[in-house]
């Protein structure tokens, strides 16, 4: 890597030049995410064929599996800014982080509650202590608990650092959680309800799947760039760039 | 540094002996926990019997988390935990000081409170000898890993509930491995597992959270 390219790399470190720049992607993102998302409940709607054992039902999971996928992947980016931000002190990684964690707590909540809307047709009830679902719960209960840790502390630098080695504790737990779980409802229980009831999926129902996970990366950076831009403006109130952005907006 | 960790040891056992008060507390919140759960769902044994490792376990996790605010919070308030972070000891080894007179003031108690506990649920004997031992193991973690949420939670508003919300999460694993090991013994297959994996989960967090409290508390001590 030369030392321009890793000089480039750092510019976007600063708040006062991620902001634009944020400002520039945020609505090539959003649309993006727009389009994608259009496209992917097209497809999951009216392309893909109505499955032979659970009927029209199962449609659901077109928006439940990408949002599952999204709930636990934007923890761990959670995670990883989090760690940057303790280790090399950089304020906009913090920033980041915060900004992760509605997102990604809306993800695991739209995915519980499609869940259930899934489990009632196809298992006849709304919820079941199964290995995902509970485990599912328990990261909604992690992104709570940091996002209530952030709130509570008024200093904002103590809150980033204390909220992000929260957030690396939860990493090294999740896996262990996943796993404790899904030995704990294997054990306990008797007729298993499995989400592998359809084994083998038509191609599709995978390419509307994937289109919508893709729509839904695409929202939740296109979020992520519209919310770290707010904690930017008001994190940074003091600065003069600030002042100038607001003042000439306004 | 072994020294160190003797001393702290000493300090925060003697300082609570003198305050007997808040020992036995967590310890009746635990037997009040527990012997409510009876009247709520009925005497019926066999009933019982089922239930009695996960309410038991519950109720260890619950009062091992409320007694989690006296582990840093007198200290920070009269200035001890500023004078640990500028000695010469590491702090990690002060925590873990720390950390080990918690669990033998409020962890310990508990472990052996259970099998009395577990009688009036009608466990039978090797049932309780399992819960004793899934306890012995499982005590500690909590109060390791809850360390880690006292020492995030340190003079914030309303920590009390906050600690909650950030530690009982965590304990997760180590619920349902000690709670499984009195069941899986019950019905007669056998806790080695659970006890293995809860000895995993002991020697993991004994390796992690103290340096992660340290971190926490550096961070709330800025």
């Amino acid at each position: 890597m030369s030392k321009s390219e890793r000089f480039s790399w750092f510019r976007f470190s600063s708040p006062q030049t991620f902001y634009p720049l944020a400002g520039t992607l945020q609505p090539w993102f959003a649309a993006a995410a727009t389009l994608l998302c259009a496209a992917g409940l097209y497809i999951s709607f009216f392309v893909a064929p109505t499955d032979a054992q659970q009927g029209e039902a199962y449609r659901i999971i077109f928006i439940h599996v990408p949002a599952a996928w999204m709930s636990m992947f934007l923890y761990l980016v959670m995670g990883f800014w989090s760690g940057v931000g303790l280790v090399l002190n950089t304020r906009l990684s913090s920033m980041v982080a915060t900004a992760l964690a509605p997102t990604g707590a809306l993800f695991t909540f739209i995915a519980l509650w499609t869940g259930a809307l899934w489990g009632k047709p196809t298992w006849g009830t709304w919820w079941v202590w199964d290995a995902r679902l509970t485990s599912e719960l328990i990261l909604l209960f992690l992104y709570i608990g940091f996002m209530a840790l952030q709130a509570a502390i008024d200093d904002q630098r103590r809150a980033d650092k204390a909220g992000a080695v929260l957030a690396l504790v939860g990493v090294i737990n999740i896996p262990i959680i996943y796993f404790s779980v899904k030995w704990w409802s294997t054990l306990h229980q008797g007729a298993s309800v499995s989400m592998k009831s359809a084994p083998s999926m038509a191609t599709t129902m995978l390419i509307g799947m994937l289109v919508m996970a893709l729509g839904f990366w695409m929202y939740s950076i296109a979020a992520v760039l519209a919310r770290v831009r707010c904690v930017i403006l008001e994190r940074e109130r003091h600065t003069e760039w600030v002042m100038e952005e607001v003042g000439g907006q306004a | 540094m072994i020294r160190a960790l003797g001393w702290v040891l000493r300090r925060d056992l003697l300082l609570a002996f003198r305050r007997r008060g808040d020992v036995v507390n967590a310890l009746v919140f635990f037997v009040i926990v527990v012997s409510l759960f009876p009247l709520g769902v009925g005497p019926e044994a066999s009933q019982l019997r089922n239930m009695a490792p996960g309410v038991l376990w519950v109720a260890a996790l619950l009062a091992c988390m409320l007694s989690l605010a006296r582990l840093f919070a007198p200290d920070h308030q009269d200035g001890t935990l500023e004078q640990m972070l500028l000695a010469g000891e590491p702090l990690v080894v002060l925590v873990m000081g720390k950390v080990i007179s918690h669990w033998l003031v409020s962890g310990l108690p508990l472990v052996l409170m259970a099998p009395l506990l577990g009688l009036q649920f009608d466990l039978p004997g090797d049932a309780l000898a399992v819960l004793c031992l899934s306890l012995l193991l499982g005590t500690p973690v909590l109060s390791l890993i809850g360390a880690v949420g006292a020492a995030l939670t340190l003079g914030v508003r309303g920590s009390g509930v906050l600690v909650a919300l950030l530690v009982l999460p965590l304990y997760v694993p180590v619920l349902i491995f000690g709670a499984g090991s009195v069941g899986a013994t019950a019905a007669g297959t056998g806790a080695e597992a659970h006890l293995l994996l809860l000895g995993g989960f002991l020697a993991l967090a004994l390796v992690l959270a103290p340096w992660a409290s340290a971190a926490a508390l550096r961070i709330a001590m800025e």
